[in-house]
């Protein structure tokens, strides 16, 4: 046991090193949030104000769904280095190393993690711009970590089989993106035509930003009326991580 | 089975889909032995490499190594083998202490041992003062020797080497092989390479040469030289199937054509050389006369040039 924690610990520690060895790679996973929220977060604020998210300022509304996009752009970003590894040679040395291969997922699963909610915490020391207090962030921790495994171990599936990393960029924006727009990040379900609101219904991420709001807002807040229950949306999460987690490692095995 | 053998091949075969890359190969390597993997490039002896490196296992067959078998107990045998890849298994974006270090914890060592063994193994193969530099920043000869110096942290009783010198400058590569011989003789490392290089192939203690995915010869390449008997003459000439039928039938010798050359194994053949220059001397462009290489010993026993295969 201790061998297989030595070897995740080892990994984990290379993950964080790389990405802060790679500028571009904070300023991009970080900047680009900053701004979309900045700038869809005023103009849609000042178009539509109140229309659909209730009393809520849509700055407000919109703040948790950067939080999730900041958490899917590092996490997914973070897993792309699975194929520069590949084409590197450093997965070559892992792979015939005496570490099973769940060792070498749980070290790079958890890396872009902690990635994820460094930077998930880094926004959100803006909450108090929109009137979210401070105390919001240790208590969505949990959330926002359980939420970035999932998608880590979703973006550590995807890349496995990839061989180029434009291939994942594709992904990325036929898939992640929507998959993000519909989990209620920029507009509520409620407001939504009625395929829409299927389609939220069965995105699991609908569930993830669920689960942050809530942890955000606490019960009997405004903010949380018309969302799926805090168990529900902490169920699906956790369902959701682990699937994908599991899945990760048989891919892992097989090759 | 007697502990003298480190490795012990039984009939593996691999195929990647329909294409087959080895099929049938058997052999053993004694412990303390270098041994080589001769080939040209697609005969083989990568996918040889790895399997034996437990990066994939064999469609079929089965190789053992220290009598564990490379499918079943491939952890056990990880333990025990140090793995030296063509493409150096670094992390380009880290320091070399950092890989060695990663590299190191890998294999379990951790703490102040795992400190002193890379200090230990920086020293040995002077990359000492470039520890704190990023390998991306490192020559190829300098990543290939951090890439061995990971390969060794753990003390391996077996070392696995794809290709070692390609890359290197000659000195390089002379250090490498000074390396190598020293880890044999000093700590009875075995050591198994695979190359494409004749003369790399000539240092080890035996040479397995592989073609086409099949074991062509095995055994010391001082023995499989005298195999072929004699000389090697390579003749150049305008006319080299003319020239060559006609030295058949003057001679009564075994001549063919190789690259537009005429090439002739015989004893003696410097006296050969006086009678082929009296006989056909208006055909001859030139003659050289040479004692055979394992190059020859491939040509004898495939019928075609190492270097033209394998595509």
């Amino acid at each position: 046991m201790s061998a297989f924690l030595l070897a995740t610990g080892t990994l984990w520690q290379r993950e964080m090193v790389r990405f802060l060895r790679q500028r571009s790679r904070v300023v991009g996973a970080f900047g680009s949030p900053l701004l979309f929220w900045l700038l869809i977060g005023s103009g849609v604020g000042s178009s539509f104000r109140g229309a659909a998210a209730g009393e809520m300022n849509y700055m407000e509304y919109f703040f948790p769904g950067t939080v999730v996009m900041i958490l899917l752009f590092t996490s997914i970003f973070s897993t792309i280095s699975i194929i520069e590894d590949r084409k590197e040679g450093f997965l070559q040395a892992v792979l015939v190393a005496p570490v099973p291969r769940s060792a070498f997922v749980l070290g790079k699963v958890l890396g872009g993690t902690s990635l994820a909610v460094a930077q998930g915490v880094l926004f959100m020391l803006l909450a108090p711009l929109v009137g979210i207090p401070l105390s919001a962030i240790p208590a969505a921790l949990g959330m926002m970590g359980l939420v970035a495994f999932g998608l880590t171990a979703l973006g550590y599936t995807i890349a496995w089989s990839m061989d180029s990393t434009q291939g994942f960029h594709a992904i990325m924006n036929l898939f992640l993106i929507p998959m993000w727009l519909l989990s209620g990040s920029v507009f509520p379900a409620s407001g939504a035509s009625q395929w829409l609101k299927w389609v939220m219904m069965v995105n699991p991420l609908t569930y993830g930003l669920a689960a942050v709001r809530w942890s955000i807002y606490g019960a009997g807040s405004p903010a949380t009326l018309n969302l799926p229950s805090f168990a529900v949306s902490l169920a699906v999460s956790v369902v959701f991580g682990a699937i994908l987690f599991a899945a990760a490692i048989l891919m892992t095995r097989q090759r | 089975m007697s502990n003298n053998i480190a490795v012990e091949v039984l009939n593996i075969a691999h195929s990647y889909g329909d294409r087959k890359a080895l099929a049938g190969v058997s052999f053993q390597v004694k412990r303390g032995e270098i041994f080589g993997l001769l080939g040209p490039n697609g005969g083989g002896k990568t996918t040889l490499f790895r399997i034996l490196s437990t990066s994939f296992p064999p469609t079929s067959g089965q190789a053992t190594i220290f009598g564990s078998d490379v499918r079943s107990q491939a952890e056990a045998v990880r333990r025990r083998i140090g793995v030296v890849f063509q493409n150096p298994s670094l992390d380009k974006k880290l320091t070399v202490a950092e890989n060695l270090r990663h590299r190191g914890r890998l294999y379990g060592l951790r703490g102040s041992l795992l400190e002193d063994r890379m200090k230990e193994m920086m020293e040995r193969l002077a990359v000492a003062d470039r520890a704190g530099d990023i390998v991306e920043t490192l020559s190829g000869g300098l990543q290939r020797r951090v890439e061995l110096a990971g390969g060794l942290l753990h003390r391996p009783e077996l070392l696995i080497l794809d290709e070692p010198s390609v890359g290197l400058d000659p000195g390089a590569r002379r250090d490498l092989w000074l390396y190598l011989k020293h880890l044999r003789e000093r700590e009875g490392v075995t050591i198994l390479l695979t190359t494409h290089l004749i003369d790399e192939a000539d240092r080890c203690d035996r040479v397995l040469i592989l073609n086409q995915g099949a074991v062509v010869a095995l055994d010391t390449p001082d023995t499989l030289k005298e195999q072929i008997g004699g000389d090697v003459i390579v003749i150049s000439s305008r006319t080299p199937d003319e020239l060559c039928a006609a030295i058949r039938e003057r001679f009564a010798v075994d001549a063919a054509v190789f690259n537009g050359k005429v090439r002739v194994e015989r004893e003696s053949g410097h006296a050969f050389v006086s009678q082929l220059v009296d006989a056909f001397s208006g055909m001859i462009d030139s003659v050289t006369l040479a004692k055979p290489t394992l190059e020859d010993v491939f040509i004898a026993r495939t019928g075609h040039r190492f270097w033209e295969d394998g595509q």
